[in-house]
């Protein structure tokens, strides 16, 4: 994409003026902060259901759903909306299994809730461990399509300026959370979550009213101009290839709609409400907006496919990514044009906002399994804990940063949503399972606990590992290497079920029996409230 | 379970609201208020007080609160709904997706005369069942346990104090 100069000092003047609200809100709640664990991981648990909904909205729309999933119905039609309902039915998963029953048990971390009856120990060293390798490639994801996104934007093929928006985007986030905590990063969620939406249902609008308001018409347009007629509106185009291709489409499918009940960052936003009823509200609160938002996804697809055609859009990037930057140019008025200039810049500040909240709410949920889980567990326990542990908190989210930056910079060449899908699928099988057992099965052990986040998580990586993704093919980490051995890019097919497997295979040989006092009181606290934090 | 004034506490009025139980009363139920108690310390005894006997004596109680048949039925009715549930909209999404890598002409099949197929219905489909289900959920647990679980976390936390004491 060739921008002229007017193009890149509006878009650099709105993402500055982002980052300068961010900072202020930041500083806004550093100020008030009291150094507690109650504050840094939970934000004082005093926000709303509708609050709280927006924050969790924002912490899952990721750009990688507002450029990534748009580009790829743009570019391939029906297969590309698999994600857009995949990472909305997900949330059924979260509203009828898990919502209200962690926020009764747990305090600040997925752990919390396990420990109610398992050995602490050893299960908060799984599950920290567990949750900070599926915040960190799901970063990584989010690093990657800063660096892609600003990079486009400024019309820039320079890897420096890649380079650059990395490290700026692994500094933003490591201040939002050290000084800010959660009550930074929620507001940041809140802000971005009414851009986005914003953003989302102007470009509907004007897309819905260049078609009349007719999306029938909207559809055979996309069909007509997208090259594939008729097959652009049924599967197969992007996954329809070989039966390897079709595996990896249910695997995908698979990961997306059991990962989100897994993710840490998610989970821990249920303890910023009071109760459990608000934290089902906020869920309601967060289907509703999840929901609008990935339907609109589906119309900015079509109308990029169906205005600009499929082809214009592989042209600018063969990933999709800036199809809906470009359609905004369009629907402004095209190129060169005043209002084809301020739209485009608005997308492309409103996709930058997307990337820097998503990435705050990962590193905050990744500081607290280090600090919460980790380094309480690991460390000799003093009386001073609970201060020194946010302390912990504050430099763990430094390392997190660091490590984001550099993993980040090594991936640049990876597709976001298969990133996204990939974290998805090791949080589907490390955490989901565990999580489960815990809260349903009466005779679950530790030793079942133990056994099914190491037997998800390991098959998880170590697939990934001998995946396409890393090697032996031309856009992997390694292009030069080849070890791939496992032939699916996704490993959820196989690891989803293996977590389960281990975790009812270590409980069933477990002779120990389980704990039925403490099964007793996890279970009264999860389903009446008593005792929550 | 409900003989809450053999405890003294002072009960709070009763969260009715127009539609049945209101959540949002429950807001004030975080004990901000002050008048709820805050029993078992947050999150759970911790592993190096499990073995003192106020410990076992809340243990006691929610052993005692589990085999309640108010709390059975509380769970009856939370799993009676939530596990067929699951099982419906992750049977219905797995039919989605392996019907579009197994037999993609069944989604292929136009509908109509226009552009929109089985498929493009499916898909459409998944967004009105969650939003079903979510609604379904949400009225049900409103009515059907959630002034019951209110009462009993009421009783147990006024129970656990007492134990703890």
């Amino acid at each position: 994409m060739s921008l002229d100069w007017n193009h890149q000092t509006l878009a650099l003047v709105l993402f500055s003026a982002f980052i300068a609200v961010t900072l202020a809100i930041t500083t806004w709640a550093s100020r008030r902060r009291q150094g507690s664990p109650e504050e840094f991981y939970a934000g004082g648990r005093l926000f709303s259901p509708a609050e709280n909904g927006f924050a969790i909205a924002g912490d899952y729309m990721s750009a990688a759903s507002f450029l990534g999933i748009s580009g790829l119905i743009a570019l391939y039609g029906y297969d590309g909306m698999v994600y857009s309902v995949g990472f909305l039915v997900a949330w059924l998963l979260v509203l009828l299994l898990a919502a209200e029953l962690v926020r009764n048990c747990g305090r600040f971390t997925l752990a919390d809730v396990l420990v109610t009856r398992l050995r602490e120990r050893p299960v908060r060293i799984a599950t920290g461990t567990s949750s900070v390798v599926v915040s960190v490639l799901y970063l990584v994801a989010q690093m990657v399509g800063a660096g892609t996104l600003v990079a486009l934007l400024l019309g820039s093929a320079d890897s420096a300026v890649r380079t650059w928006a990395v490290i700026a985007v692994g500094a933003l986030m490591v201040v939002y959370v050290s000084c800010g905590g959660m009550r930074a990063t929620t507001w940041i969620q809140i802000v971005k979550a009414f851009l986005l939406m914003g953003g989302a249902i102007a470009l509907t609008v004007l897309v819905l009213l260049r078609f009349g308001g007719d999306p029938i018409s909207l559809l055979s347009d996309a069909a007509e101009r997208s090259g594939r007629g008729e097959d652009f509106l049924a599967p197969g185009l992007l996954f329809g290839e070989n039966l390897v291709s079709r595996l990896d489409f249910i695997s995908l499918g698979i990961a997306l709609v059991l990962g989100t009940a897994g993710l840490p960052h998610i989970l821990s936003r249920f303890y910023t409400v009071p109760t459990a009823r608000a934290a089902r509200r906020s869920v309601v609160w967060a289907i509703c907006l999840i929901g609008s938002f990935y339907l609109m996804t589906i119309v900015l697809g079509f109308g990029a496919a169906a205005l600009l055609g499929s082809d214009t859009v592989r042209a600018d990037n063969s990933a999709g990514n800036t199809a809906v930057p470009l359609l905004a140019q369009y629907l402004g008025g095209g190129a060169g044009t005043t209002g084809g200039t301020v739209l485009f810049a608005v997308v492309a500040a409103i996709a930058f906002a997307t990337i820097l909240a998503v990435v705050a709410g990962i590193t905050l949920a990744s500081s607290a399994a280090i600090a919460h889980d980790l380094y309480a567990s690991l460390a000799r326990r003093r009386a001073d804990r609970p201060v020194r542990e946010v302390a912990v908190a504050r430099v763990a989210a430094v390392g997190i940063g660091a490590a984001a930056i550099g993993l980040g910079l090594l991936a640049q060449n990876l597709n976001v949503a298969f990133l996204v899908g990939l974290a998805f699928a090791v949080a589907a099988s490390a955490n989901l399972p565990v999580l489960l057992f815990t809260l349903f099965w009466r005779r679950f052990t530790t030793r079942g606990a133990l056994w099914s986040v190491y037997g998800g998580l390991v098959p998880a990586v170590v697939l990934v590992v001998l995946s396409p993704v890393v090697s032996g093919s031309p856009d992997a980490i390694f292009p030069a290497l080849d070890f791939a051995v496992f032939p699916l890019q996704n490993p959820g097919v196989v690891s989803i079920p293996l977590g389960f497997l281990a975790g009812w295979l270590g409980t069933i040989g477990d002779r120990t029996g389980a704990d039925v006092t403490r099964h007793a009181e996890t279970e009264v606290r999860a389903l009446t409230g008593a005792g929550a934090a | 379970m409900t003989q809450h004034g053999t405890y003294g506490g002072t009960r709070p009025p009763e969260p009715q609201g127009a539609f049945g139980f209101d959540p949002w009363y429950d807001e004030l139920a975080s004990g901000r208020e002050g008048w709820l108690p805050v029993a078992p310390p947050p999150g759970g005894v911790p592993e190096s007080r499990r073995n003192g006997p106020a410990y076992d004596e809340a243990g006691a109680v929610y052993l005692a609160v589990q085999r309640s048949p108010e709390f059975q039925e509380v769970r009856r009715r939370h799993r009676r709904f939530v596990f067929p549930a699951t099982a419906a909209f992750l049977g219905w999404y797995l039919l989605y997706i392996v019907t579009a890598t197994a037999a993609p002409e069944l989604m292929a099949r136009p509908v109509g005369a226009g552009p929109v197929n089985v498929g493009m219905l499916a898909g459409l489909g998944q967004f009105v069942s969650t939003a079903l289900l979510t609604w379904l959920y949400v009225n049900r647990a409103r009515r059907r346990w959630d002034k019951e679980a209110f009462d009993l976390r009421w009783d147990t936390q006024l129970r656990t104090r007492g134990a703890a004491r």
